[in-house]
């Protein structure tokens, strides 16, 4: 079990944002919001009057328990801030990703099967463009084109999705497209490769010996071992398409995590900050482990002991 | 008098050689020779920027603020006057020095944790890999974000922030680059004719995983500065007046984008070359130097 040594440090790391900001930290938050009566309440507040080792367990101890702490600003427990957001994000995320998907696999097939011809070249060029174009300046551009020519301006106020599915729907599908369009460009390069390199093992020459159609080779032969990769790279984008809500979620103003981030950055809310910061790296070695679990599932030569 | 005419015959046969692999690597990848005409043309903007800006960058000339692109200003000028060609020329600058300074910080981080994982495994290399994970469980974003918020604004904190932020991946992805030439007989010879560890590592390793390092550089200078404008997007970037394009696009840029859209166009329009430039370049060298993806696939004939 890999999984307890990189959680180990992964709350060291969080439980050290704090202690590692240079300066003394204490005395700027007393000065700058007055969290605290004086100095010495505010060390107690967060528990830095005890040694460092102390400190670390109390801090575990808490985690454990679901105790997040309690957020500077509003005062409220940071996990029940987190979850009423988290909703927010993971739509936006899993629809980015589904439209992803749904751009990159064909694309990356046929740029594989047909390499170095002109539709090649195109899926090629147009996936490093969408790597090479900022996602906020793409949304931005979209939003002034929208408005200039339909006077369509993203809704100021956020409908949740069980309230109203088509106006929410119809609020997530652009912040939604542009995340999936940025997605799509590594997923289609991956697939791409993948599938070049299958193309080139004996199996296949032998499918294509044993007279098969081009079709049966491809979905039967190659896309069956090219497709294992691909699933680990999707898992390695949650870390991009994460980032990529907190600049959606910034433009189309929606009441996600990232916005939370941001806005506890502003505001120094450090309980926050650690809290975010725990909660999602948690959730990436979560879902990189359900990959791995998938992926020994998809390819029975691997094997975990 | 033969043998200096063989050996002119034979210079000359190399001048047409070199020729020839130039054309010849030009034909075979396009898109690569594209993205190093692109890379050459920001290095020689950004070393020659003060001999071709038209203007100071940072001149503020109120008379002149947010004119169209005209003769006298090629492309516009902002909401302060500013000659906005001259800005992105001078962009160019900021670009490559935090592109430059990002890549060297992560790849020299990467570089010394990936050799001493991959290169003495064991149990060395499993408490490294740990830290690793724990650093690649953060979201980029999340990251750059937090040490930002750590460290405070400003060029030389975007620059370290950034270096930090890219030295996990490039670190796993070098030391998987060391285990592959460590298993070679010529490092067992090395190691059985006595040669000490570091010897083996820079006489036998380093010129051995010198590709991929190059072509993570490559690439790592795009993801670098993109990463600068999605921080400034964000408010985290370098502070103006200095004239990053990340900044540019997104601060004024984007309040006068009704107005005056050619403030956040061009600089916009530099930044996806400058990337994609990168990425162009970065994956031509990889499929040049990794022989597993050169020529084409097999196929029924």
């Amino acid at each position: 079990m890999l999984l307890f040594p990189t959680m180990a440090l992964v709350t060291l790391l969080v439980f050290s944002i704090i202690r590692l900001l240079p300066g003394d930290i204490v005395t700027l938050m007393l000065s700058e919001q007055g969290y605290a009566a004086d100095k010495a309440q505010l060390e107690r507040m967060l528990g830095l009057d005890q040694p460092f080792y102390r400190q670390y367990l109390t801090y575990i101890g808490r985690v454990l328990q679901g105790d997040l702490g309690v957020s500077f600003w509003t005062k409220e427990p940071v996990l029940e801030e987190i979850m009423r957001r988290l909703p927010v994000s993971l739509e936006l995320a899993v629809l980015a990703m589904l439209v992803g998907l749904v751009l990159a696999l064909p694309a990356g097939i046929f740029s594989a099967i047909r390499q170095d011809t002109w539709l090649d070249y195109l899926f090629r060029s147009g996936a490093i463009g969408g790597l090479s174009i900022p996602g906020f300046w793409m949304a931005t551009v979209v939003i002034v084109a929208a408005s200039i020519w339909w006077q369509w301006v993203p809704p100021m106020r956020y409908t949740p999705f069980t309230r109203d599915p088509v106006k929410n729907l119809a609020q997530l599908w652009l912040p939604a497209f542009i995340l999936g369009l940025a997605l799509s460009a590594s997923v289609m390069r991956m697939t791409r490769s993948m599938v070049l390199e299958v193309l080139r093992e004996d199996y296949v020459r032998t499918a294509w010996a044993k007279g098969l159609s081009e079709t049966v080779v491809v979905t039967r032969h190659v896309l069956k071992n090219a497709m294992i990769p691909v699933v680990t790279v999707m898992g390695l984008q949650l870390s991009t398409l994460i980032g990529g809500t907190v600049i959606m979620e910034t433009i189309f103003v929606l009441p996600g995590m990232g916005k939370f981030l941001l806005d506890a950055i502003a505001w120094r809310d450090y309980p926050v900050i650690q809290g975010i910061n725990l909660f999602l790296a948690t959730g990436v070695i979560v879902v990189n482990l359900v990959v791995d679990l998938v992926y020994g599932f998809l390819d029975p030569r691997i094997r975990y002991g | 008098m033969s043998v200096r005419a063989s050996r002119a015959g034979v210079v000359k046969a190399n001048e047409a050689g070199v020729a020839a692999r130039v054309f010849g690597g030009i034909r075979r990848k396009p898109l690569g020779a594209l993205g190093g005409a692109l890379i050459l043309l920001l290095v020689a903007t950004a070393l020659l920027a003060p001999a071709i800006a038209p203007y100071d960058p940072l001149k503020i000339k109120s008379s002149e603020r947010l004119q169209p692109p005209s003769a006298s200003h090629l492309l516009g000028t902002d909401d302060f006057g500013r000659d906005i060609l001259s800005r992105v020329i001078y962009g160019a600058r900021i670009s490559m020095l935090l592109g430059l300074g990002a890549v060297a910080i992560s790849t020299l981080l990467a570089a010394v944790i990936g050799i001493i994982s991959g290169y003495y495994g064991g149990r060395v290399d499993t408490v490294l890999q740990r830290c690793i994970d724990t650093m690649m469980a953060f979201p980029g974003l999340v990251v750059l974000l937090t040490i930002m918020a750590m460290l405070g604004q400003g060029l030389g904190n975007v620059i370290l922030a950034l270096g930090i932020g890219g030295t996990a991946g490039n670190a796993r992805i070098i030391r998987s680059a060391v285990l592959a030439v460590r298993e070679n007989q010529y490092v067992e010879v090395a190691r059985a004719t006595g040669c000490r560890d570091w010897q083996i590592i820079v006489r036998h390793i380093l010129p051995n995983i010198a590709a991929p390092i190059m072509v993570v550089a490559t690439l790592g200078l795009g993801v670098a500065i993109l990463a600068e404008s999605s921080l400034s997007f964000l408010g985290f970037g370098v502070p103006p007046p200095t004239p990053s394009w990340g900044a540019m696009l997104s601060g004024s840029g984007r309040t006068f984008m009704l107005q005056a859209p050619w403030m956040a166009v061009f600089p916009g329009i530099a930044i996806s070359l400058a990337v994609f430039g990168f990425n162009m370049l970065g994956d031509a060298l990889r499929d040049f130097l990794d022989p597993k993806l050169r020529g084409g696939p097999q196929r029924r004939t």
